[in-house]
């Protein structure tokens, strides 16, 4: 019972990760009908800079974390101003790889000033609970809790916020929304900088892992792809529901694995999220939640 | 017609595999130089040279597959990762040298097909996906594809060595003669890179006429009425099962012929090398040669796998040392690639090709090239 404890918060602290790399994706799908392989670099750079100023040059958490998501919407915004404007109107998929191009080359950066070292993050949640055996660190809470807030604050500002209004505007038409006065230029930018603040937030939570902040940081983030398309790759719930999957799953498959299934193999769990997504793929071509494409010849 | 090679007056001229003389000529001193270069290029060039020799194929194949019929593959790295081991494996002399390592010991004329066999059987399994799914949802398939294929190479010690530790590439023994090994042939002594280059060049003039006869054949008008629209296609009368399939297929065969041959340049193996990054240098290939060109995948490959030696080659002309610097000479290079790919996609879609068209034109019209 305590291993299914375990493995269930494990679960629900991975996919609160998952979700807030997700949101920012699906945000960014959503406004500007760009595939952004970029996100990865996007976390890695928020969690090196929350590890250099919280960790390395040793200030307060929160001042670290604020400057390093700053930072992660300046990159953001400037990838979406240098690379994707030009890039507008452009078919989906080489804007797809582009992303993953600058997602190459930020990352390599990022990767050189990481070092080989792993970093921790300086966060003020470093206890354990031990609930009958299952230990749960204060880190995975407030993994939940912070997510679950910026979900909540993402959806409001959507819901209730003139700009958010705009965005969803901009997300069903472009030229409609064009045609009524908003700016598609300060919604693109304001998706790119929401999902790096977003990706930065989600970077930090992963080096609060027993990891820390290293190289490898990307391809937890990698795994929020599967989890996307779960979801169905333009709906924000979508993205939730999908997180929630992915994440519970490969909580589940990284505890009873062992053991139980040895002959799929040493971390196994890494490539549950991917198995997931297969299946889910071949049911629903467009996710549990994504809008089926309507054609026109 | 002999004063204007421009003009074209039937189908069959435009889809020639030269259209003039003049391109006939060309090729022909390009192969000569090509065949001439290795019998007096050093070593450290010879072996990024080589190494691009089956790199253009695996991107001929890709391009096939992604940039002929439209179908996006991030999942090349999986087919070349097939190709090598089963390669490797085949080839391998039995004995106690092996290391509990699957080995077979077959002769090359029974293992490279076989290579590329397998890969295609693999290719024609996933094809189906490719009849569900369309567009981004095909590419995050054949990029889970991958992430598998890591795993299962890691998993399966018997056929890879596992993670860290890897095995030998396939031996080059064809009928009984040692392509891998210095050697005189027709009374010119090879070294043992300088045979697999040339095995490389000769492979691929063969790949690269067949894939472009496939290209200007009813499949390649049917893979490029798929790629412009699926639905018009399907409505003509093409069979997108048919071709999906022909399409993956094809494209994994020279991805396992070229991942069969690629490590036996360096001679080794290791499983981990067969992640996203792999895939993405194809895709590279593919977009800085240019979409839906053969002769724009080898270029392309040639460029991608010449990088590196091209940066540390101008590297000593530069005041920035990548040696001492803060960046060396693989973050450089990945560096460049990731910027490559945007510069292309944002200025050159047409990749190489597009530039050299653009040459081109420039100097058919000069000096009124305005």
């Amino acid at each position: 019972m305590s291993q299914f404890l375990q493995a269930t918060v494990n679960g629900l602290s991975l996919a609160a990760v998952y979700a807030l790399i997700a949101v920012g994706f699906v945000v960014i799908y959503k406004s500007t009908q760009v595939l952004s392989f970029a996100q990865p670099a996007l976390v890695v750079t928020g969690a090196y800079f929350v590890a250099y100023f919280g960790f390395t040059l040793g200030w307060n958490f929160w001042v670290a974390l604020g400057l390093a998501v700053l930072i992660a919407i300046g990159v953001g915004l400037t990838v979406e101003r240098a690379a994707l404007r030009p890039m507008i109107g452009k078919p989906v998929f080489s804007v797809a790889i582009l992303t993953i191009g600058l997602d190459v080359a930020i990352r390599t950066v990022i990767n050189d000033l990481i070092g080989v070292d792993f970093l921790g993050v300086g966060s003020p949640w470093l206890g354990q609970w031990d609930w009958g055996g299952a230990f749960i660190r204060h880190a995975q809470v407030a993994t939940i809790v912070i997510t679950i807030v910026l979900v909540i604050a993402v959806m409001a500002f959507f819901q209730y916020s003139r700009l958010g209004l705009a965005m969803r505007a901009a997300a069903f038409d472009q030229e409609v929304a064009l045609a009524q006065g908003i700016s598609v230029a300060v919604v693109f930018a304001v998706a790119w900088g929401m999902a790096g603040g977003l990706a930065a937030v989600a970077g930090m939570l992963i080096g609060t892992g027993f990891a820390g902040v290293s190289a490898g940081t990307a391809f937890v983030a990698l795994k929020a792809l599967p989890a996307i398309v779960v979801g169905g790759i333009d709906s924000l719930p979508g993205a939730l529901v999908g997180s929630l999957i992915v994440g519970m799953a490969e909580a589940y498959a990284a505890t009873y694995q062992a053991g139980n299934f040895d002959f799929l193999g040493a971390s196994f769990s890494q490539v549950v999220p991917w198995l997931v997504m297969f299946v889910v793929l071949l049911v629903r071509p467009y996710g549990l939640f994504g809008t089926k494409e309507v054609e026109r010849v | 017609m002999r004063g204007r090679p421009g003009l074209i007056t039937s189908y069959r001229r435009d889809i020639a595999l030269f259209r003039t003389g003049t391109q006939r000529f060309w090729m022909v001193v390009l192969l000569v130089v090509a065949a001439w270069l290795p019998l007096w290029m050093p070593n450290d060039w010879l072996v990024p040279a080589a190494i691009s020799l089956f790199a253009a194929i695996g991107a001929i194949g890709l391009n096939l597959v992604t940039g002929y019929a439209g179908q996006v593959s991030l999942g090349h790295a999986f087919f070349l990762g097939v190709g090598a081991y089963v390669a490797a494996a085949l080839s391998t002399e039995t004995g106690p040298g092996t290391r509990g390592l699957l080995a077979f010991g077959f002769d090359m004329i029974i293992w490279l097909p076989l290579a590329g066999l397998i890969a295609a059987l693999l290719g024609v399994i996933v094809a189906p996906v490719a009849l569900r799914l369309k567009g981004l949802y095909l590419a995050f398939v054949t990029l889970g594809l991958v992430f598998l294929g890591t795993h299962l190479f890691q998993s399966w010690k018997e056929l890879t060595g596992g993670a860290g530790v890897g095995r030998r590439a396939a031996e080059l023994n064809l009928l009984g003669y040692r392509l891998d090994k210095d050697g005189e042939v027709f009374g010119l002594f090879l070294t043992d890179t300088q045979k697999i280059y040339f095995l490389g060049f000769v492979l691929l003039i063969v790949m690269a006429l067949v894939a472009k006869n496939l290209a200007r054949s009813r499949i390649g008008r049917a893979f490029a009425a798929i790629r412009d629209r699926d639905i018009a296609a399907e409505i003509m009368g093409i069979d997108l099962t048919r071709y999906k399939v022909i399409a993956f297929g094809v494209s994994s065969f020279y991805a396992g012929i070229a991942g069969a041959l690629l490590y036996t340049v360096t001679g080794f193996l290791e499983p981990t090398s067969f992640n996203l990054t792999l895939s993405v240098f194809y895709v590279a290939m593919v977009l800085i040669g240019g979409v839906a060109t053969i002769s724009g995948s080898i270029m392309g490959a040639v460029f991608v796998t010449m990088l590196p030696r091209l940066i540390d080659f101008a590297a000593e002309y530069l005041p920035y040392d990548p040696a001492t610097g803060p960046l060396n000479t693989g973050q450089l290079e990945a560096i460049m690639f990731g910027l490559l790919i945007v510069f292309f996609l944002i200025f050159e879609p047409l990749g190489l090709y597009g530039l050299w068209i653009r040459v081109r034109n420039y100097w058919k019209a000069w000096p009124f090239s305005y």
